[in-house]
């Protein structure tokens, strides 16, 4: 049912929605037109004078084969970070559907991670896979596999792609418990006296009741792997060795944050909203149409 | 076509006992309702039946092999639920081939069964629908060609046509009826509605918090019900049940303002003054201008006949059925025919039938 209230004039309505409006404006409108002007801009090297290009920042990157590998990196590790956590996720959520012995615990635990800042989560990947100091690390030279991800670039790969992932299992876990345990009963029932069972039941009758589910979790895991895992590469890899684990939101900070290229950094960061926008977009639109569609 | 035979079953969630131990014997192409109030256990026995729930003793036997152990998949019972849970990604035609396909059957047999059952249901247009697009009994339907398709052991259905519209359900009550017959498959069907019950089954299981209570034709257990949980419980307007005392030697019951009863079929064990509980239903009871005064609560005219609710001098509610319209005045004068008299034993509520 749909809920509209009425308003007589336009002072209340307008003074409800200025707060919201206000950070809007402070936060992100603000920001971002900043952003675009800069990214239209290049300063010298002295940061003394500055003129307005045009497009020229943006053809310049487009052009640079070093970004192109980073767009090509970035979507790598983001379709390796949503897999892996969305794939794990998943499995723990269909166990945890079942019937089993401390199910309230389990479901607990499982949600931890999620409140553990990146930084920290990050710190406790280094004290499991450090070559040196890290449990996992040590073990893996010590029956002779050479580990450091501070000189390898798959191994460095791997471990921010793992960080990045467990942190965002128990996200997708509540998502996927909820979508499982809507799934009415007696279909799954229906299934069984079917004679469907196991692994093929719930590809042909659970998978396909979950879909919107996991169409919303892939796009809220695609943005949460190239931006919200920042914090996580910086602390793990600071994305190196060389540019190894450097993703499009590390190469913004690098660029303009440490290199002060200020001009080229914006227009990253112009094209990295782009692509959110886009994503939301369909989100958006995918979700409208469920909530009409029934 | 199949055999089912159940033996001292019984099931418990955790410490509460749900069932206490049903044993029920069905011939190959049977139909056996069970009926009961909510809560009786009825759904319980059939899913323990579907293997859908595990039994906590006993044995379920069809045609003769424990079925017990097994999974659902492998006992080849198709069941009708009461909400269908069709999958609603898959349309019509994969939603009752879903069942064929995973017992491996060619595809150009599949397309004949399915062809041939959505014919008998009269769901050919609707095959490449989804299940949304359908109406409730459309659904139903489809719920049942699930089941026809399979040509299982056994069919089981869980309140079926508790879902539909009054209209409808009369309608679908019909032609489940006719379905099962013609395929001649052994039947279980849960209801709570005794119309449906008395009209579908051949057999009647009457549970009664957990334990059966009766378990014979729908006639049989109208005209000679059990106990008087199943005397009030089959038949609507359901049947007037007062105490009285045991008299004159057991040949007839004398009720509360003094009235007296002589019984026709013969006499009942048991001193004079042993405490019996009195049945009459109330199409059976009699207007009688030399009977009981009736204070008139309540008049339920249902067109081919009346119900009147109202109160014996002793306050005891009292129905009953007329043919035709209902008589004017406040109240009526009425009289209990012994020929249609019910006695119980007031104690254990169980029927008393003549001695010897």
């Amino acid at each position: 049912m749909e809920r509209r209230t009425i308003f007589s004039g336009w002072l209340l309505p307008v003074v409800l929605v200025l707060p919201q409006l206000a950070l809007t404006v402070v936060f992100f409108l603000w920001p971002a037109g900043q952003a675009i002007w800069s990214s239209m801009t290049r300063t010298d090297a002295f940061g003394i004078r500055t003129m307005f290009v045009g497009l020229e920042n943006f053809s310049d990157l487009f052009t640079d084969p070093l970004y192109l590998d980073t767009i090509e990196r970035s979507v790598f590790f983001c379709a390796a970070v949503a897999a892996l956590s969305m794939g794990v996720a998943l499995v723990l959520a269909s166990a945890a559907d079942r019937e089993i012995r401390f199910r309230g615990l389990y479901r607990v635990l499982l949600v931890w991670p999620y409140a553990i800042a990146p930084a920290v989560a990050a710190v406790l990947w280094i004290l499991l896979l450090h070559p040196q100091i890290g449990l996992i690390g040590r073990w893996l030279n010590s029956i002779g596999i050479p580990w450091d991800y501070k000189l390898n670039d798959t191994q460095a790969m791997l471990v921010v792609i793992l960080a990045s992932a467990w942190k965002q299992v128990s996200y997708n876990f509540i998502f996927f418990l909820a979508g499982l345990q809507s799934i009415p009963r007696a279909i799954i029932e229906a299934a069984r006296m079917d004679g469907a069972r196991g692994f093929f039941r719930f590809r042909t009758v659970v998978l396909p009741l979950l879909m919107p589910t996991v169409f919303f979790l892939l796009v809220v895991n695609l943005v949460y792997a190239a931006f919200d895992t920042f914090a996580t590469i910086i602390a793990l890899t600071d994305g190196g060795p060389g540019k190894a684990t450097e993703t499009l939101v590390v190469k913004v900070y690098r660029d303009g944050v440490v290199n002060l290229d200020i001009g080229s950094s914006s227009a990253q960061s112009v094209v990295l909203m782009a692509g959110v926008i886009v994503l939301t977009a369909l989100q958006f639109r995918f979700l409208g149409r469920r909530s009409g569609g029934g | 076509m199949a055999s089912l035979v159940l033996e001292n079953l019984r099931k418990n969630f955790g410490a509460v006992a749900v069932l206490h131990g049903i044993d029920l014997a069905m011939a190959s192409g049977e139909m056996l309702v069970i009926v009961g109030a909510s809560g009786c256990g009825k759904s319980t026995l059939l899913r323990l039946v579907a293997g859908l729930e595990v039994p906590t003793g006993g044995r379920i036997l069809l045609d003769g092999s424990d079925v017990a152990p097994l999974d659902p998949a492998e006992r080849d019972i198709a069941m009708v639920f009461q909400n269908y849970a069709l999958y609603p990604h898959m349309s019509v035609f994969d939603n009752m081939a879903y069942g064929l396909r995973i017992r491996g059957v060619a595809k150009d047999a599949i397309r004949t069964r399915v062809d041939s059952a959505a014919e008998m249901l009269g769901l050919t247009p609707l095959l490449m629908r989804k299940p949304r697009q359908l109406s409730g009994g459309q659904r139903q339907r489809v719920a049942m060609g699930r089941a026809i398709v399979r040509q299982p052991k056994l069919f089981l259905f869980d309140e079926p046509l508790s879902n539909l519209d009054a209209k409808l359900r009369v309608q679908m009550r019909a032609e489940i009826r006719r379905l099962q017959r013609r395929m001649a498959v052994t039947s279980l069907y849960v209801t709570h509605d005794q119309v449906e019950a008395m009209t579908l089954g051949d057999r009647l299981l009457v549970l009664h918090q957990g334990r059966p209570v009766q378990l014979a034709t729908p006639m049989e257990v109208f005209e000679n019900p059990a106990n008087t949980y199943v005397a009030g419980f089959i038949g609507a307007p359901s049947m007037n049940l007062f105490p009285a005392a045991l008299s004159h030697g057991g040949t007839a019951a004398v009720f509360s303002p003094g009235q007296v009863i002589a019984f026709t079929d013969g006499r009942r064990p048991g001193a004079d003054g042993r405490k019996l509980i009195l049945g009459i239903r109330p199409e059976h009871v009699a207007i009688d201008p030399a009977g009981m005064e009736l204070q008139i609560d309540l008049i339920e005219p249902l067109g081919s006949e009346t119900v009147v609710i109202g109160r014996l001098p002793d306050g005891e509610l009292f129905s009953v059925k007329l043919p035709g319209a209902a008589p004017a005045g406040e109240s009526m004068a009425v009289s209990i025919p012994a020929a249609h008299l019910h006695v119980f034993d007031a104690e254990t509520g169980l029927r008393l039938d003549p001695a010897g």
